[in-house]
């Protein structure tokens, strides 16, 4: 397992890379209700940024654009420096940016192979796939049993095992695997320890590292001040529909932190 | 084997060791093999007959429980695959009548070759079942509700087409009461809608387990908010299964008039309970997203299985619904028990 030393190996966001995901000036409001009302953000090759907020901070909505979920009514979102526009989930996936909900979607009933090609499953090839439709279930266990096994989940007792006979640690691990093994650009991740005890809590931060490690750069929403200290590279305050600021664990502490979040203290000029 | 104990942890797996009981031992193995239970029942119900009653066993009765299964069958099949999408459809006896005398009439009344009558009607059951799908999926209302309404007015269509009139089989073409012919296999009979009944289930076994389809059905009725952010178009799935049901009640069309020898507008109204009773017998879960159709097919043979055993033991009819109406309710405590198996 690397990804414990890789914390020290730290990447080092500048100025000079380009974001790989970025939003511009995004603008939502539901009637009188503004939900963002400056949403700007920016996620570098290879980084966790955690994005932090209090209720009603905006937060989900700006997360909600980025994914599809929701459509702006202005302000522009850019992927690899290309403008993008996003009318549903799907079309954020097909562009590469993965989103884990905190629903999970997962089906319970389904296994683990079945969950992880969900809406993309694989037919066989020739006249078995074209014309009886026959899906390549091998190929797709030997793939599914890959990504887990590269994300150091350990093989489960069975590849075909019923989602719904795991723990929530093992589901929320289905569900990263699926988001790290289609996911090209982006993986987006809405509170992914928050249904978890202390010890799978950790184990499913540690797959967010080795995520990370894999290099794919992850946006992470979460209200665990300890989690997010502890495995983000910046972290995103969102405050009052617009970015407060941009801090590390490094340059602030937790208090601080949440001092910003509730306006308790002024924000610093954000970092890279 | 059969994952009922978790391995030590290594590396960053998330597996942790319990101890089980056996009877958690027994949930884990129903939930994991569903077709167990279901089969475990209809081998009990079998051996219990053949002791009661001698004929029981005999190449003629069992010919004769497989004939009487097989309408019940064939539309516990559609029922079933409504079922899964945690559906539940109330109108299945409607159509599948309403489509027998659509297709008597056509072939007596307006002279349509026998062949064509059959394909229209097929059409017409598809049709119907759409109807169904339409109004679950575009109008959001609950299934129960739609097929309790459509249920109303296929029936009342039925007898407004039908005058209330029974059309003879010996009046129609040859084919559309062929599926009552029946051929032999040693010293059994058996029909050629039983044939086509077994096709069918084939045919939707292989559709389930092994296309994208079949996993999207399984996936939209489980947790249909999942299967929509997992990307599955569920209004589709729901409007396709619902449709295809429509075709195979009208396939169980051609198959009733073929037992019957005849298309009547006054049968079907025990079809929808006694095919809920089937899908549930068989341990798919009325609750959607959990069973096999394998399940369904042993499910209508327990039904099929209890009536005529307990009509050779001599028991009078009317305690037959009583018996069916016990194994109901046990199979879907079974089944709420099952689905607390613990992670």
């Amino acid at each position: 397992m690397s990804a414990q030393s890789s914390v020290e190996s730290d990447p080092q966001p500048t100025a000079v890379r380009e974001p790989v995901l970025q939003a511009k000036g995004l603008v939502k409001r539901y009637g009188p209700v503004t939900a963002i009302a400056s949403g700007d953000l920016e996620l570098y090759p290879g980084e966790i940024l955690a994005v932090i907020g209090d209720n009603g901070a905006g937060k989900t909505s700006l997360i909600k654009a980025l994914c599809g979920a929701i459509v702006p009514d202005s302000g522009e979102i850019l992927l690899d420096g290309r403008r993008v526009q996003f009318r549903s989930p799907m079309d954020a996936r097909l562009a590469g940016i993965e989103t884990v909900y905190q629903s999970l979607a997962v089906a319970p009933g389904l296994d683990i192979a079945d969950n992880l090609f969900l809406g993309r499953e694989e037919r066989k090839p020739g006249l078995l796939g074209s014309v009886f439709r026959m899906l390549d279930k091998k190929h797709m266990r030997s793939e599914a049993e890959r990504h887990m096994s590269e994300l150091g989940i350990a093989t489960l007792q069975n590849i075909g095992q019923a989602v719904e006979s795991l723990s929530g640690g093992q589901r929320q691990g289905v569900a990263v695997a699926r988001a790290a093994a289609f996911g090209s650009k982006v993986v987006i991740l809405d509170e992914p320890t928050a249904a978890l005890g202390v010890k799978e809590g950790n184990r499913v931060l540690q797959l967010i590292r080795d995520v990370r490690d894999r290099g794919l750069p992850v946006i992470l929403i979460s209200h665990n001040m300890p989690h997010v200290f502890e495995i983000a590279d910046r972290i995103h305050i969102q405050r009052l529909g617009r970015r407060a600021t941009v801090i590390t664990p490094r340059s602030h502490s937790m208090s601080e932190a949440v001092a910003i979040m509730t306006g308790a203290a002024e924000p610093p000029p954000p970092v890279a | 084997m059969l994952g009922l104990r978790v391995t030590t942890a290594t590396k960053s797996s998330f597996a942790e060791q319990r101890t089980v009981s056996p009877l958690e031992r027994v949930q884990h193995v129903l939930h994991a093999n569903p077709i167990l239970g279901p089969l475990a029942v209809l081998v009990l119900a079998v051996l219990a007959f053949s002791l009661v009653s001698g004929r029981f066993l005999s190449a003629a009765n069992l010919g004769l429980v497989l004939a009487q299964v097989t309408v019940i069958a064939t539309l516990a099949l559609g029922q079933t695959l409504i079922i899964l999408t945690a559906g539940i459809d109330l109108s299945v006896g409607a159509i599948a009548v309403f489509s027998s005398i659509l297709m008597a009439n056509m072939a007596t009344g307006l002279g349509v070759p026998g062949a064509l009558a059959l394909l229209i009607g097929f059409v017409l059951g598809i049709a119907m079942g759409a109807l169904n799908g339409l109004l679950v999926t575009r109008l959001k209302l609950p299934p129960f509700i739609v097929t309790l309404g459509t249920l109303s007015i296929f029936f009342s269509l039925n007898s407004v087409i039908s005058r209330s009139e029974t059309v003879r089989g010996a009046d129609m073409p040859a084919i559309m009461t062929w599926t009552g012919d029946t051929f032999g296999v040693g010293g059994f009979r058996i029909t050629y809608g039983s044939i086509i009944m077994l096709l069918l289930f084939a045919v939707f076994f292989y559709a389930l387990g092994n296309t994208a389809w079949g996993k999207h059905v399984y996936a939209t009725g489980d947790d249909i908010e999942a299967a929509r952010l997992a990307g599955i178009r569920t209004d589709r799935v729901l409007l396709s299964v619902y449709t295809v049901a429509g075709l195979i009640y009208a396939i169980g069309a051609w198959i009733l008039m073929g037992r019957l020898a005849s298309a009547s507008p006054n049968v079907g109204v025990e079809y929808n309970l006694d095919s809920i009773t089937a899908v549930v017998l068989g341990g798919t879960s009325l609750f959607g997203g959990r069973g096999l159709v394998l399940g369904t097919l042993v499910g209508a043979l327990i039904v099929g299985v209890f009536r005529n055993g307990l009509q050779l033991g001599g028991v009078d009819v009317v305690w037959q619904g009583f018996a069916i109406g016990l194994l109901v309710l046990v199979a879907v405590a079974i089944d709420q028990w099952i689905r607390k198996v613990r992670a």
